[in-house]
């Protein structure tokens, strides 16, 4: 299996709560173990990537930060049960 | 000590290692005024995209938000008309709950929100919907502020009471905005 992003979401410039709505409805398009990057700039966005993956089962494995910008990699939960 | 216990002890703190989430978000909707509708509506935008079951209980003042912008005038008697008058319904005309100045106030916080990026109640009322967030009104209130069904925006789920919004609020997160 090979590690490639799925689908890429430009979400530089939204304010709360955009970035995760977005995300959210992206992330139900994925298949099981595809990934998701994220590119944002609200700094709200750190805390609120990684509640969102921990309330969501949906595992945050990457949150990285450069020059103001944001970038948070998610991948798609395995089907509950 | 027996496997059995030790087996039993494991269960035991597996289970207490859950993180103890409720998937279910309940919030009373009991202000029509843009600053409390605002964050109401980003809550239940939220816990929708959290995958949370996200039910909004509009009632009293509450209700005016869920107004037509393009309605003006409510009721049937004097006094809901006047009512209408007064407090203009639809989710374009709320006015903040201090510093209004005669709508200055919130056209002011529309223009921040803009030049932020943050969406509008509008297009949060929009996600809403789109996300499948339950938006019910308040029976009892819309007999007795005068608004009809047709008053009210589409996408809202059949008016309900009391009853059916605690009931929903039975072992839900609850907020009462």
């Amino acid at each position: 299996m090979s590690i490639t992003i799925a689908t890429s979401l430009d979400l530089k410039g939204l304010s709360c709560p955009l970035p995760i709505i977005k995300t959210a409805k992206a992330m139900k398009q994925l298949m099981p173990g595809q990934l998701l990057e994220a590119i944002a700039t609200d700094p709200g966005s750190v805390s609120d990537f990684k509640a969102w993956a921990q309330s969501t089962g949906n595992p945050l494995v990457e949150s990285t930060q450069e020059g103001g910008v944001y970038r948070f990699v998610l991948m798609k939960k395995e089907t509950m049960q | 000590m027996s496997v059995n216990t030790i087996e039993q002890q494991l269960a035991e703190q597996l289970v207490a290692a859950q993180p103890t989430t409720t998937n279910r978000l309940v919030i009373f909707a009991w202000s029509g005024e843009l600053d409390k509708i605002w964050p109401t509506l980003i809550l239940a935008t939220t816990g929708a995209a959290m995958g949370k079951d996200t039910t909004v209980f509009f009632t009293f003042w509450g209700l005016f938000p869920l107004v037509k912008n393009k309605v003006r005038i409510t009721g049937e008697n004097w006094m809901q008309r006047m009512l209408s008058v007064m407090n203009r319904g639809g989710d374009e005309h709320l006015k903040l709950s201090k510093m209004n100045f005669v709508g200055a106030g919130p056209a002011m916080m529309k223009s921040l929100a803009n030049w932020h990026h943050v969406a509008s109640p509008h297009e949060l009322m929009e996600m809403a919907k789109e996300l499948g967030v339950h938006l019910i009104p308040c029976q009892m209130t819309m007999d007795m502020l005068g608004l009809k069904r047709e008053d009210l925006i589409d996408g809202l789920e059949e008016p309900a009471g009391a009853t059916k919004a605690l009931a929903e609020a039975e072992g839900a997160i609850t907020l009462f905005i």
